[in-house]
């Protein structure tokens, strides 16, 4: 041994009382029990993005829903031509439009159409695309196949040019339901790849083995153990599919497909406000501002809940 | 142009140079490491000095959280983002490296401290040749810079690093290289610049018990010829004092004892370095290999070393009360008999695969079997055909006289109650959305055993079963720790009253202590319970102290099966005594 001839070094020992041994593997629960959407509430409620995005969602509901408590001004009757893209005046903080009608007014009272929208289209992705995501991922084989094939065929068409197409062939029947249906359905292969590929994830986990190992029948499994713990990244396509309705919804009555200009949104206001985007701006930016802010604050809120929800995020903490 | 002159001595292997043996090559004194969390700053490394000399080994051994890697990491100032050095000096040839600027820290890294990593797999880049990975590391550590001269040192580095066919070698990519192989790529990059210091944290860690023993072989036949100063980190004990001339025991952040390998190993004197030498499973089983009994292991313990382990748990007493169980249990009707079984994998373009190769084994009631092999060997595969996991290909599998193949439907149903799995992966095997009440509870739920009130009873029998409070029925995994997350998995392997467990790696990714834990719990079940046991591992040293019998598997067929006692005195096949001879801690005297 060559270091016999070494400089050796000491035998050295740490006084127990400085280093005093704990029990192994002691359980340290202490406190409340921690449950999952307690945390997550926990968790939510610190961030400061949370409560700006909830109370820019809230003011658009309630706005939605009651569009009279925020202005006394019809938003159609009222127009008159001699108004038209005025500026501001007393009563109508937010000026006129090409036809003379109230700006302000009519944001208000288009709240409710893009918020239905988006609000129709998110279910139905959610449902289209939990369905199709789940039993391709879970399943396998040649139901996996077909499912993702299926899908595979709607994704290859991009949404809006689809929804375009719908919307001409069914321009007579146009209303808040046909556009959402329209969104939909093209709208949905995004959310089942994400699902898909996060249940074929949590599907290879020893839990999923044990419960299987137990008895417990397939179907339980996906819907006890392998969906819930797949379904965090689809509450944030959700919510930002919500935001991207929003603005299909205005980028169709833009193209002049939407929603035929009788009923108010903000996509019709913008597209009909293009012409004079150089004489009078106010009339295309202040609608804008209006889906930017309501999308942006979906967009925020789908973030933070996935942080929240993510238990790979919570296990780090 | 230093550069150039380093240049000329690589290649011919340093003669060992005393000159400077006065001076350690590395001493940290009174080293501090904390982490910002959201709480503040946490403490990782407290207070650590250690000193090491030229030409000498030295090992730091702790379980997960002791401070360890962090110590390492700290030397290189490789600490990730939120952790910074808050105290105390890492002093490398009279240098102070805490003070040292990212500039210098660069020029140190690689050409005076090499690095090898833990995990080969991860390490090297994917997309990337060894070749370039190798190239970059050496013109990185400027010991060449023309393209003709770092080739050449880059082949030389892969021979030197035990490669053979090293110039073909350079072009393929790391999925062409197995775990050892990638490992040697590494310790070769590593020892590329000729460092005097090589730092190897858990280099053979993710690797087979074999790929492991001549790893650490040629590190160390290598850094004796380069002359290389060698720190490494471990948790295993046996390993560390078999590789290592000195010894570092880190606990929570501080050192509690060091001084000279074997001093440490035969004469235990801080408590935890005492639980951690009764707990160490290596040494255990040399321990009982080398008194020839369990019983006589036990006496050899030592009086102060076996009372002072307090309430640690002694791996032999582990091993005696299951040979005592097992005396009981004798002359009992197999509770489960395997036949040729054999399981092929159809795998596209490459053709068929046989995981396992006509294997025969059974297992008597109330006793424990271990199948025991290196990753691949086909072991983990046999378990999930008799879980019903996987239909076999041919053969059959016989539990309880029931033929698997023909199982099906509600029969199927009430046979998984009988037979139910623990896994390897503490934070995998538990759903993290469910807590723990419901987690146990769920075999019950599904077999719809007895009524609400009832289940929640047996829940709570079951946390006492396995030592658990009953507070933490309406917790969450994410609260517990690795060990009781596999306490856990265990209730509810038990809460249908199975006869047989198969555990896959139960205990293998564990502190040993906790290890220890859990195999005494699983010993006590065993003896109150009457279970049997089929236990997964690839650890020859576990076996000795839980299993009765053993099959070796390797390549898919079971090469020897035999008693442990044996196996382990007596083994037929040279396969075998590889394994036999890779538990760490072969040539360590141990005083008994």
């Amino acid at each position: 041994m060559s270091s016999n001839t070494r400089s050796t070094q000491q035998h050295y020992v740490a006084p127990v009382e400085e280093t005093p041994l704990v029990a192994i593997d002691a359980v340290k629960a202490e406190g409340k029990p921690s449950n999952l959407w307690r945390d997550a509430w926990a968790d939510v409620r610190r961030r400061p993005m949370f409560w700006i995005s909830a109370a820019i969602i809230l003011l658009v509901v309630v706005v939605a829903l009651f569009p009279g408590l925020f202005t006394q001004v019809p938003p159609n009757n009222d127009c008159q031509l001699s108004n038209s893209n005025a500026g501001p005046a007393p009563g109508h903080p937010l000026g006129f439009t090409k036809q003379g009608c109230d700006i302000y007014s009519r944001i208000i009272h288009g709240t409710s159409t893009s918020l239905s929208v988006g609000l129709i289209v998110t279910v139905l992705v959610a449902v289209l695309g939990i369905l199709f995501g789940a039993f391709a991922g879970f399943y396998g084989g040649w139901v996996d196949s077909v499912l993702s094939r299926l899908g595979d065929i709607f994704f290859s068409i991009p949404y809006i040019l689809a929804a375009v197409v719908v919307m001409s062939v069914l321009s007579k029947y146009a209303s808040i339901w046909t556009i959402a249906l329209a969104i939909g359905i093209f709208a949905w292969p995004a959310t089942a790849r994400v699902l898909r590929a996060e249940i074929l994830r949590v599907k290879n986990s020893d839990f999923v083995m044990a419960a299987t190992a137990l008895g417990v029948s397939r179907f339980r499994i996906l819907l006890r153990h392998v969906l819930p713990n797949s379904i965090a990244p689809v509450i944030v396509i959700t919510t930002i599919s919500l935001a991207s309705a929003i603005v299909a919804e205005a980028t169709l009555s833009f193209l002049g497909v939407g929603l035929p200009s009788s009923i108010m949104s903000w996509g019709n206001d913008i597209s009909q406000a293009q012409r004079d985007l150089r004489t009078a701006p106010q009339t295309l930016i202040l609608p804008s501002i209006a889906l930017s802010v309501t999308v942006l604050s979906f967009i925020m809120l789908g973030e933070v809940v996935r942080d929240a929800l993510d238990p790979k995020a919570r296990a780090r903490r | 142009m230093t550069e150039i002159e380093t240049q000329k001595t690589i290649g011919t292997s340093v003669p060992e140079s005393r000159t400077d043996d006065e001076r350690p090559l590395l001493e940290i004194k009174d080293l501090k490491v904390g982490f910002k969390t959201q709480t503040g700053m946490v403490t990782a490394v407290d207070g650590v000095n250690l000193t090491l000399y030229r030409g000498q080994s030295l090992a730091i051994v702790g379980e997960s959280g002791s401070g360890k890697s962090t110590t390492a990491h700290a030397i290189i100032n490789l600490l990730p983002g939120s952790g910074e050095i808050t105290g105390g000096q890492i002093l490398l040839d009279g240098q102070d490296l805490t003070k040292a600027t990212k500039h210098e820290m660069e020029s140190i890294r690689g050409r005076k401290v090499g690095f090898v990593p833990q995990d080969p797999m991860s390490n090297l880049n994917p997309v990337w040749s060894i070749g370039f990975q190798v190239e970059e590391a050496i013109r990185a550590n400027g010991i060449a810079s023309e393209r003709k001269a770092v080739k050449a040192r880059a082949i030389e580095v892969l021979k030197e690093a035990g490669l053979q066919d090293a110039d073909r070698r350079l072009k393929q990519f790391p999925h062409q290289f197995s775990g050892g192989m990638r490992q040697r790529v590494l310790i070769g990059m590593g020892l590329a610049a000729n460092p005097q210091l090589l730092i190897a944290d858990e280099p053979t860690s993710a690797l087979d018990v074999t790929v492991q023993r001549v790893i650490l072989d040629h590190l160390e036949s290598l850094t004796r010829e380069l002359g290389t100063t060698l720190l490494f980190i471990t948790h295993d004990l046996g390993l560390a004092a078999e590789r290592a001339e000195q010894l570092v025991v880190m606990y929570k952040g501080r050192v509690v004892e060091s001084g000279p390998s074997l001093q440490i190993l035969q004469n235990p004197q801080h408590p935890y370095t005492q639980r951690l030498v009764a707990a160490a499973p290596s040494l255990a089983s040399r321990r009982i290999q080398a008194t020839g009994s369990i019983k006589a292991a036990e006496d050899s313990m030592g009086e102060d070393a076996a009372s002072a382990a307090g309430e640690a748990i002694d791996l032999i007493a582990t091993a005696e009360a299951r040979a005592e169980a097992l005396e009981a249990a004798a002359a009992q009707p197999p509770a489960i008999v395997v036949e040729d079984l054999t399981k092929v994998y159809k795998i596209r373009g490459t053709g068929d695969f046989t995981a396992v190769d006509s294997v025969s084994f059974q297992i008597a009631k109330g006793t424990t079997t271990a199948l025991v092999g290196e990753s691949g060997s086909g072991k983990s595969t046999v378990a999930k055909m008799l879980l019903k996991l996987e239909d076999s290909t041919s053969g059959r599998i016989l539990v309880g006289g029931a033929d698997l193949a023909n199982v099906r439907g509600q029969e199927l149903f009430a046979l998984r109650s009988r037979m139910q799995p623990v896994f390897q992966d503490p934070y995998g095997s538990l759903n993290p959305l469910r807590n723990i009440g419901n987690t146990i509870g769920e075999p019950l739920m599904t077999h719809k055993v007895g009524t609400k009130a009832s289940r929640r009873e047996r829940v709570f029998e079951l946390l006492d079963q396995v030592s658990l409070p009953r507070t933490l029925v309406g917790r969450y995994p994410n609260e517990l720790s690795g060990g009781q997350r596999q306490r856990i998995a265990i209730a509810r392997a038990l809460a249908l009253k199975p006869e047989i467990v198969v555990l896959d790696e139960a205990v293998s990714a564990l502190d040993v202590l906790v290890q220890a834990q859990i195999l005494r719990l699983l010993a006590d079940l065993q003896a109150e319970l009457g279970l049997t046991y089929l236990f997964i591992t690839h650890d020859l040293a576990v076996v000795r102290v839980i299993a009765d019998n053993v099959c070796v598997m390797q390549k898919g067929r079971i090469v020897e099966a035999a008693t442990t006692d044996e196996v382990f005195e007596n083994p037929q096949q040279q396969y075998t005594k590889d394994l036999l001879a890779a538990i760490p801690g072969a040539n360590i005297p141990l005083g008994v």
